[in-house]
């Protein structure tokens, strides 16, 4: 196995962990490996990001979707409009610097280890 | 649950979204605590949910991304496929220690990786907008 497969397979693995236990995508985890350790620039890395997540999300709804734990009408409330918001979200990012991602990141990820903490 | 509620949840589910196209998450950050506060779900209906609703944010978020040339399919399905084996690890792990060891444990994970981040944006060269 070459070394970068095995970095790729080492933050899938802290991705999924994460998704699996606290019901996230694991973007959190995968967009600043790959920057940091990839040295991604930050629109690629979180274009890319949201590819594993379509990944990484189906199986996760697909096992606890099992369980009968997922509210479909309810995840419609939230992800409809998401969708929109996701959208112009993508527009907005391509018109700020990118090292302003990585700064408005750094705070996401104080505000996500603040909520697991707390 | 009332009309408020399901406006919050909305309005929520939104801000959720532009952060997925912003900064290349699903949003679930956002759309737990809308699911549990608002749409009166159990914390781990509220996750599971959360799961379901990220997953057409991160297909359109993939198609607007990769319009705008910032998508590297190959590395990123490659993460994905590899993430199995890390949500099996992850279950074993979960039942291994307590869950508050492993809350700690990725947030000294994410305190780590926002201070990398940090240095990158304060140093800011290379930081141009796109043409």
């Amino acid at each position: 196995m070459s070394s970068r497969l095995l970095r790729l397979g080492i933050i899938g693995s802290l991705a999924g962990a994460f998704s699996g236990l606290f019901g996230v995508g694991g973007g959190t985890v995968i967009v600043p490996f790959l920057i940091l350790w990839f040295g991604f620039e930050e629109r690629e890395a979180t274009g890319t990001s949201l590819a594993a997540i379509i990944l990484i999300a189906t199986l996760a709804a697909g096992i606890q979707g099992l369980h009968g734990h997922v509210h479909v009408v309810k995840g419609l409330v939230v992800g409809v409009p998401a969708i929109a918001g996701v959208v112009a979200g993508a527009a907005l990012q391509q018109r700020v610097p990118q090292r302003a991602v990585s700064g408005a990141f750094a705070a996401l990820l104080i505000v996500s280890a603040a909520v697991l903490i707390f | 649950m009332d009309a408020g509620s399901v406006a919050a949840a909305v309005a929520i589910g939104f801000l959720g979204g532009v952060t997925g196209g912003m900064l290349g998450v699903g949003g679930g950050i956002l759309f737990v605590p809308a699911l549990v506060f608002f749409l009166e779900l159990s914390q781990v209906s509220g996750e599971s949910t959360s799961l379901l609703a990220i997953v057409p944010v991160a297909v359109v978020g993939v198609w607007r991304q990769r319009g705008y040339g910032n998508v590297r399919l190959r590395e990123g399905l490659t993460i994905g496929a590899l993430s199995v084996p890390g949500v099996v690890a992850g279950t074993a792990l979960a039942n291994a220690l307590s869950d508050r060891a492993l809350a700690l444990s990725f947030a000294a994970l994410q305190i780590v990786l926002a201070i990398g981040l940090a240095r990158r944006a304060l140093r800011g060269a290379g930081g141009s907008a796109a043409s």
